[in-house]
Formats: structure tokens, sequence, C-alpha cells
């Protein structure tokens, strides 16, 4: 593939290296600290969308005094326009499974467990397989290690690393006031690492290639590859490795059909760029000096001129509105509010300005709700409506 | 087929009788019964000694976790974002046309059940729906019409 304008293509996860035995055996034999060390210094941030350092993820773990600790392997892909980590899972599921031992090996956790959303059952068998010929292998070494896949049932809050643990434990899949944060107190309140598919995939590369690899892609910040997920009104939808810091301009002028009206970053969750903002934003984590960084999950959806940002919110609320957990006031309420808030502007029951309310509400659900999906319904909702107000309107 | 309090027990000797096994025994029943009765779940109360009220608590929570009667063929088509961009309608338009139910509902003959659903993560091969586990995509009328065909005949 010819590099076009600013994109950095790149091809790390989807490689079919197939030395996962060589890698985890040579792992296995080096210091701990050592290996935490080099995670640390990757800069690698979790690729799930929330961007927590991964290296310090597994150090505060490991540092957890505890009779019993976990790995888990979040692969609850539910942000809509998300679908990366089943194509890892399907493709590349060793370097997965490798580090997933590898950071049992490094937090002294026994047992690891794969959370697969309901929707991916048909994935079970062939990821069984897998992990049974891993774990063949692990016993072959004299490493003992456990993986057992644990099957989703149809929840997007259970991709929330609480609620997920919830689940797994049998209940409803309500997420936990935090702290205590699973590194202390996880999976049967033992200490846990939960990673996203992703970034377990991203550990491999490095514990192969060293961190200074990774490190030296992306910026600032934001360091190393990202898969996005890119869908909508694009024609080349797909899966592709990028690495970090690129101008949101930059990707559509690659990826756009040359009418690009808006890109929604990060799913429903996260914002929609409207195109006059297309050269000042970038993709990567906070803390970049210029500009505006969007964290994401690798979730980009293009939309071109034909389509309506008031249907898209009302499909963005609607989803919302069903997946809310229900636990906690703001989010349950709020979301139904917005939705029932914006059919009425929009159906001219109530005035533009209460669309000036449905914001207020918004920066309440921020602050009140539970967990991230009630605090992250005001990025989409405030984002469309601050930049489509006359579509939100008429 | 095994009767319901059969098929707990053995479900409940496969995956254990604690509470981190209720999700495991609630799925399996939906394989074998593709929805949770309330009989059903009053038995998997009584194996699990725990109050029949909890096992709906949590069996109503989980949208795959049906309690309503269903289909032997579950259709889900997704109706998020993406998906609803790239011609969901029709593929309803379709599958009601062939099968006379609408969403929601069941073909008397208890064969179909179409539900809808939130995001399947196929959008880049938009529109996308679930029969049963089996996933299918990029759907267009004509090929819906075609995999229904196929399952009207089994």
């Amino acid at each position: 593939m010819t590099r076009e304008y600013n994109l950095k293509r790149a091809d790390f996860i989807f490689r079919n290296e197939n030395d996962w035995e060589h890698i985890l055996s040579r792992t296995l034999k080096k210091d701990r600290r050592e290996l935490i060390n080099e995670l640390i210094s990757s800069e690698l941030k979790g690729r799930g969308g929330a961007g927590f350092p991964t290296g310090l993820k597994w150090k505060l773990t490991s540092e957890s005094e505890a009779p019993q600790k976990y790995v888990i392997c979040n692969a609850d892909e539910g942000e809509p326009g998300t679908f990366k980590d089943r194509e890892i899972l399907m493709k590349v599921p060793f370097k997965v499974l490798t580090a997933m031992a590898i950071c049992a090996y490094i937090t002294g956790a026994n047992n690891g467990f794969i959370y697969l959303r309901g929707e991916y059952k048909f994935l079970q068998h062939d990821l069984q397989k897998a992990i049974d010929e891993f774990i063949y292998y692990c016993n072959d070494i004299n490493f003992k290690f456990s993986i057992d896949i644990f099957m989703g049932s149809g929840a997007y809050i259970c991709g929330e690393e609480t609620a997920l643990m919830e689940s797994m434990e049998g209940f409803r899949g309500e997420p936990r006031n935090k702290p205590p944060f699973p590194t202390g107190q996880g999976y049967n309140r033992m200490p846990t690492v939960i990673n996203n598919v992703e970034t377990l995939a991203h550990t491999y590369t490095i514990f192969k290639h060293g961190a200074k690899k990774f490190y030296d892609l992306g910026v600032q910040f934001s360091r190393g590859t990202k898969l996005f997920s890119v869908s909508g009104d694009t024609p080349k939808p797909g899966i592709y490795e990028l690495e970090l810091g690129m101008s949101l301009s930059d990707f559509v002028n690659d990826f756009g059909d040359g009418d690009t009206k808006a890109v929604q970053v990060g799913g429903a969750s996260g914002f929609l760029v409207p195109r006059k903002k297309f050269s000042e934003t970038n993709i990567g984590y906070k803390g970049k000096l210029t500009g505006i960084s969007l964290p994401t999950g690798g979730s980009m959806m293009l939309f071109n001129s034909t389509r309506s940002m008031y249907n898209v919110l009302d499909n963005y609320l609607e989803f919302f509105r069903e997946e809310s957990c229900g636990q906690c006031t703001p989010c349950r309420v709020g979301c139904q509010q917005l939705h029932m808030g914006i059919k009425a502007v929009k159906q001219g029951q109530k005035p533009a300005s209460y669309l000036e309310k449905l914001l207020k509400l918004t920066e309440t659900m921020q602050y009140t709700a539970k967990c991230g999906l009630g605090q992250s319904v005001a990025n989409s909702f405030s984002s469309i409506v601050e930049n489509f107000r006359e579509e939100m309107i008429y | 087929m095994a009767q319901p309090s059969e098929l707990i027990s053995s479900l409940a000797d496969k995956y254990g009788r604690q509470r981190e096994s209720l999700l495991p025994i609630l799925q399996g029943v939906i394989k074998q019964e593709r929805y949770l009765s309330e009989e059903t779940m009053i038995a998997i109360a009584h194996e699990m000694n725990l109050p029949a009220a909890d096992i709906y608590g949590t069996a109503t929570f989980y949208s795959f976790l049906e309690y309503k009667k269903m289909g032997e063929y579950v259709i889900r088509i997704c109706k998020t974002i993406t998906c609803s961009m790239k011609g969901k309608n029709q593929i309803i338009l379709t599958i009601e046309d062939m099968l006379k139910i609408g969403v929601g509902e069941t073909t008397p003959d208890r064969k179909f059940t179409l539900l809808q659903t939130n995001c399947l993560g196929w959008c880049h091969k938009a529109p996308a729906m679930l029969i049963n586990d089996e996933v299918y995509t990029e759907l267009n009328p004509e090929k819906v019409r075609e995999i229904l065909s196929t399952y009207l005949k089994k």
C-alpha cells in the first residue's frame, strides 16, 4: 500500500508471525520487573478507549498481595462502529493468549478469562481450539495457567470492566463504584488485570520487538499504532492499523467519499467532528500540545452530506436508552429524557431553546452518572447538537 | 428433548451450582429452549438454592436471555447507525413479507422470531443480522430471501 498524505499505515497486529511459542518461552525467562519497565517505557495505553497506561495497570496488580489473581481479556466489543477485536481473535488469537500468559507471569495470576460478547458466539469454537493448543504448550514448558471463555449475553454495558466482572460472577451487569479499582479488587474481589483484546495484542509486539520500536511510532503522549474500524460513507470500509496522532483531515482525505460532512470518532460514546474542524482535530490521547485530541477505541464512522445528523443522534440515543443498565438515575432517566427531548424539539412540541436544557442535562449526567456510559452520552449529544443545531430543529 | 428439570440439573452438574455458574446455565437453557419460562427460572432457583427473583432479575438484564416464547430460529437484525444507513429497513420489510410477521413477533408454527438488536460489530459489512448464532452480512433483499429459503426448508 502506498503512503498517502500524512497517514502512516503499519502492520504489526495482523502480521502472522507464528513465533508465539518462542516469544512466550523466551519472555517467561526474563525478570518480571524488567518486563514491567519495558511495558511502561513503551507508553502503551489501553486500546479499548479509556487509555489507561497498560504498564502501570500490570504493575499495580503485580504489587497487590492476594491469594488469587486474574487476567481478563475484554472481548465484549460493543461500541457501535467497532469491530477490530473480533478480527484479532479470528486471525491472531495466539498473540492475545501469549500476552495473557505473560501478564499472568508478571502479575502472579493463575487463571485467565476471555469475556466474549454473545454476538460473537460463532467464534467460540475456534477460539477454544486455540486455547487448548496454547494451554497444552504452557503445560509442556511447565507454566501453570488456565484460560476459559466466558460468554456474554447481549449487554453493551458489560464492556465496562466492573460490569463485566459482575456479569462473570453471575449478576446483572451493573458497574461498581470505583475505587476500588480492579487492580486491587476485581473479579471475585481479587486483584485483576483486565485489558482490551487489542491492548494485549500490542503487548505481544512490545515483548517481541522491544519497547523502543513501539515508542518510536505515533506522537508524544500517543505512542504506537492503533487499529481503526472504518465504516459509514466510505469507499473502503474495514480495519486499518495506523500510527496514532494523525489529523482527521488526512484521515478523511484517505477514507472519505469526497463528500464527508462529519466523522464520529470513538463510536456512539465518542465525538462527532464536523468538516470545519477536521484539520484541527488529531486522533490520539489527551495531552498533545496543539489542537483537539480525541482518544478512541478506534471507531471511525463517516457521514456524507446525504445524512441527517438528527437521525444519527436519534439512533445513538435509542442505543443508550436501551443499553443503560438502569442502576443510576442520571443515566437511566437522562437517556430517556434526551431521546424524548430531541423528538419533541424536532416535532415542534418544544421550542428550540429546549436544546439548551438538554445540554445542561448531559452536563449533569457527565458529573453524576456512575460509569462511563452515562458520563459519555454528553460527548456525542453536545458535539452533534452544537455543530448541527439547525438539523435538530428543522 | 430433555424435560426442563433434567436439562437444568445436567447443566448444573456441568457448570456447578455457585452463583458464577448462573449465566452459563441460563445460556444453556436458551440454547435448548430458546427462552426462559417462568417454570424454568423457578426450577433453576431451586437447583441453585437462590431466590427465584434473583434469577429473574439477572436473566432479564441480558437481551439474549429471552423470557418470552421464541421461535426455533431467532432472527436479530442490527439496527445501529451504519446498518440503519445501509438499508436495514429494506431487510426487515423483506423478512416481514416472507414470514408474514412483524418485528417482535413469532410465526404461528413457532419456527421464526423476528427481532432488532444493537450493534453486532459488522459495520464495515452492513447491513448485518444473526440467525441464532450465525452471522449474515452485506445483506440485500435478494440475499435475505435466499438465506431465509434455506431456513424455511430446514
